[in-house]
């Protein structure tokens, strides 16, 4: 299992980076190479010419204020979910980023590249979706603004196109008062989920939940009429039933279609009612 | 046609080493092959059993999993440069050979690296956080057991300084 070959360029500086996405119709960009180099080494990908953005340093920052949370193209995962300032304005991030994969490989992925991989199983682009977040693309032409409910069209494909690069994304802070939680469930640890939600619930405002590994991209459904009168059993019940009807859980070899749609329904209740809980205990 | 081949500088263990190699060259095959260290294995080759563990700037990565091209700025560490400076079994090494954590000892150059990063974060683990630690690697002989116990024994050989 080795690669194709390929050219690589190593830009110092994200002009050059455009440059070269550019020049090329058949460039990838190459970030942490957690999802690439195995595409790459099972030749489920083989582009001409990778332009690696790693040498790129100005691009590894996590900012935090009252706004929300600025993630760089170069920040990865494990540089994220040890930024304090990030878990207190967006819990989420901490949250999910737990969730993702085991240590080792999250030293080297990326947020933002798991985000433009747009991995229906993963629990960033399914946090993005949920927070209403963005993703801010740069190419030669300038930089646009990808709001999450346009950048996954579907899976595995985000609506970036090949000569951009996503130079950050944007996670909102949470609202005062609310309250988060991510729920899923795991062959093993570390694995990607056979069925995955995170939710956000404001207590008397609004409650919303999203879905991983259950649709071709994530999915987030505003259930906050029916949390309006709390996480009783009817309520998480009904809301896990309107994501259903959003759901289109696969089958495969880990879980079967029905086994998902249960876990839906099991998670759907279990995240909103944690969510609910935290926002109380916290009084924020 | 020939492919093209690049000027690379790694940092491994201490040591400069310059190498010309294709793009596609995994950091793993570069260390074996190309510098010649062989203490680094490899196993599956897409990031799923560890075996290719080595630490770039103190961080464990998978080596499979990184361009030779890509490592060009970091510090690497491989399980040869675990041993201390006179040649004697660093900790981590000295608690496996105590505590029986190997067997064929494939995966073994992956759960060194990983846990040698893993007591300079947290010199003292419980042993839950010990079984964490080494959560991402995979042994098809020990049974993780005597793996998980190493691991405390490290604790224990290093003083729980850091
Ligand atoms: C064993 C294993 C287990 C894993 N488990 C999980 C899991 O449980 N959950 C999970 O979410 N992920 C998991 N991952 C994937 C991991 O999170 C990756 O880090 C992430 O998906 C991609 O980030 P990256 O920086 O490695 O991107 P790369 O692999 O470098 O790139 C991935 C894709 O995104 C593009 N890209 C990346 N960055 C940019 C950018 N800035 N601009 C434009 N395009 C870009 C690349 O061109 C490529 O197409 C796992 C990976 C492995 C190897
Ligand atoms: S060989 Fe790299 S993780 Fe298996
Ligand atoms: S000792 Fe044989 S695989 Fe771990």
């Amino acid at each position: 299992m080795k690669p194709a070959p390929f050219e690589l360029v190593r830009p110092r500086s994200l002009d050059e980076a455009l440059e070269a996405l550019a020049s090329s119709p058949d460039a990838k960009v190459l970030a942490g190479g957690q999802s690439l180099v195995p595409l790459l080494s099972m030749r489920l990908a083989s582009p001409a010419l990778l332009v690696d953005i790693n040498g790129i340093g100005p691009l590894a920052y996590v900012r935090s204020d009252d706004d929300g949370v600025r993630v760089g193209a170069l920040a990865r995962h494990t540089d994220v979910l040890g930024d304090d300032e990030a878990a207190r304005v967006q819990p989420l991030l901490r949250k999910a980023l737990r969730l993702v994969a085991h240590a080792t490989i999250r030293n080297r992925g990326t947020t933002v590249g798991s985000v433009v991989h747009a991995d229906a199983s993963a629990e960033m682009p399914a946090v993005l979706a949920l927070t209403e977040g963005h993703v801010t693309a740069a190419s030669v032409d300038g930089r646009r603004r990808i709001p999450a409910g346009e950048l996954f069209v579907g899976p595995m494909e985000s609506s970036l196109r090949p000569d951009e690069v996503a130079v950050e994304a944007f996670f909102p802070a949470l609202p005062a008062g609310a309250g988060t939680a991510v729920e899923e469930v795991a062959r093993r640890h570390g694995d990607y989920a056979l069925c995955g939600v995170a939710a956000v619930v404001r207590p008397g405002e609004g409650a919303r939940v999203s879905y991983f590994s259950v649709c071709d991209v994530p999915v987030a459904v505003d259930v906050s009429e029916q949390l309006a009168g709390g996480p009783t059993d009817a309520a998480v019940a009904d809301a896990a039933e309107l994501a259903l009807t959003r759901l289109d859980p696969p089958a495969d070899i880990h879980a079967s279609a029905d086994y998902r749609r249960h876990l839906v329904r099991v998670l759907t209740a279990r995240a909103l009612r944690s969510a609910w809980d935290e926002a109380h205990e916290e009084g924020r | 046609m020939t492919e093209t081949r690049y000027d690379v500088r790694l940092h491994v263990n201490g040591t400069v080493h310059d190498v010309q190699v294709p793009a596609r060259r995994l950091l793993s095959d570069a260390l074996r092959h190309d510098v010649g260290l062989t203490g680094t294995h490899v196993g599956c080759e897409h990031g799923v059993c560890g075996a290719c563990t080595v630490l770039m700037d103190g961080r464990p990565v998978r080596s499979c999993l990184v361009l030779a091209v890509s490592a060009v700025d970091a510090e690497i560490t491989t399980v040869e440069g675990l041993a201390d400076a006179d040649g004697s079994l660093g900790p981590v090494q000295q608690a496996f050979k105590e505590c029986h954590g190997l067997q064929c000892g494939f995966c073994t150059p992956g759960f060194l690296t990983t846990i040698t990063a893993g007591l300079e974060e947290n010199p003292s683990p419980t042993p839950e956080e010990a079984r964490e630690m080494v959560a991402g690697n995979l042994c098809r002989c020990t049974g993780y057991q005597n793996i998980v116990a190493s691991v405390l024994r490290a604790a224990e050989l290093r003083g729980g300084d850091a």
